[in-house]
């Protein structure tokens, strides 16, 4: 079956959404990425955008419900590299996704998550 | 067809006549511009245009979307052209066409009995007038080529994105904001956001001269869209009316950093990105 791959980077994990998604696609990483949460450990999640072209207000909700999730269950989440095009039409579709950390690529998005880490270890 | 070919047999017999007919005539016309055009040239353009209208005239002498007429169109876009750079104005340059009236009527009516004639005259006139007509469309089209490119680049030139500092951009806004403009803007913003891996963005509105719902809309989506490139914006230059018109107007910027100057912004930027500006202590 058709998966996304979640790549454990340190105390944080990585997904890399790379396909369309669909719903039951975005159902199974729900599952898998809640697992990998509480089995790991993770204390962050990045989320990569990085290659979707193309997004509608269903992979909004996605990400905005599987921030969510991952908060329940103490982590952080950042969405990052998502393209301009994809910014502009979801904000033409009217989802901000307030609450939702975002950085411009995982360098960033990773440095982010250490430094709310550090605040919270302090 | 006959008809319209004793007219093309005319003016081809009487071809030296009518160009000198038509020479005097425009060189004594008012809209002559003696300042911009020598007589040579003219003379040769008249020449070249009578041998083209006559030419198309034996073919089909009623409709100028004939194919037969594309010459002629194509010679008289090319004065058209010629005479704008020289700075002739419309009607000076429709006149050119207009002009050649009198002396094809000056020939018909040497020829021609009062019925033919008056029939000659009428398809002629036609004819011309169609011709003038299609100068001054030509005209328009140019001058709407023209506004439109410049609305291009104006609208390019007026949405510059500018690196203040390591991982800070700013725009400054000058002038009205309307939905085209928005849209350019967002876009512009967010591919430098990308290319310079901005993590703070400046908006300055010095230079927007009102802001209403529509424009706070806007800007406020374009917030919306660096936000989730993960770039925060903070809006700056917010005029005291300005700032009295967006709460009169209900308008919630409550979630955005807003400050009155771009350097207050600038201080708010650097000191988000860890850097500092120190004074050194001055020796004069």
């Amino acid at each position: 079956m058709e998966r996304i791959p979640i790549l454990k980077m340190g105390k944080f994990l990585l997904v890399t959404i790379q396909v369309d998604m669909h719903d039951q696609l975005a159902l199974t990483l729900q599952d898998d990425l809640t697992n990998r949460i509480v089995n790991d450990h993770a204390h962050g999640v990045l989320i990569d955008i990085a290659s979707l072209e193309i997004v509608d207000s269903f992979i909004g909700r996605m990400i905005a419900n599987i921030v969510g999730m991952a908060r329940m269950l103490d982590a952080e989440t950042v969405v990052v590299g998502m393209r301009p095009a994809v910014a502009i039409t979801l904000v033409e579709l009217g989802m901000t996704l307030s609450g939702v950390r975002t950085a411009l690529n995982v360098d960033n998005g990773m440095a982010m998550l250490n430094a709310s880490l550090q605040r919270q270890g302090a | 067809m006959a008809q319209a070919n004793k007219l093309a047999q005319l003016v081809q017999k009487h071809e030296q006549d009518v160009l000198k007919n038509w020479l005097g005539q425009q060189l004594s016309a008012v809209t002559r511009r003696a300042d911009l055009m020598k007589e040579s040239e003219l003379q040769s353009q008249s020449r070249q245009f009578l041998q083209s209208f006559v030419g198309a005239l034996q073919t089909n002498p009623d409709n100028i979307d004939d194919p037969a007429w594309s010459p002629v169109k194509e010679f008289l876009e090319g004065v058209w052209r010629s005479r704008a750079v020289q700075g002739f104005s419309p009607s000076e340059t429709a006149s050119f066409v207009f002009s050649l009236k009198q002396p094809v009527f000056e020939v018909t009516r040497l020829e021609l009995d009062a019925q033919e004639f008056a029939k000659e005259i009428w398809q002629v006139t036609n004819l011309l007038d169609k011709l003038g007509l299609y100068t001054t469309e030509v005209y328009q089209k140019s001058r709407e080529a023209v506004i439109s490119r410049q609305q291009q680049e104006l609208m390019e030139l007026s949405t510059p994105v500018v690196q203040l500092w390591d991982h800070i951009v700013a725009l400054p806004l000058i002038g009205i904001l309307d939905s085209a403009r928005a849209q350019i803007v967002m876009e512009n913003l967010l591919q430098k956001i990308v290319d310079t891996e901005a993590l703070i963005a400046i908006i300055d509105i010095t230079g927007v001269p009102t802001v209403d719902t529509l424009v706070a809309q806007h800007l406020l989506k374009t917030v919306s869209a660096a936000r989730l490139m993960g770039a925060d914006c903070i809006i700056s230059g917010i005029r005291p009316p300005i700032a009295q018109t967006i709460v009169h107007l209900g308008i919630n910027l409550t979630e955005i950093i807003t400050k009155a100057t771009l350097a207050d912004a600038f201080a708010v930027a650097l000191q988000r990105t860890g850097a500092k500006v120190t004074r050194d202590s001055v020796n004069h």
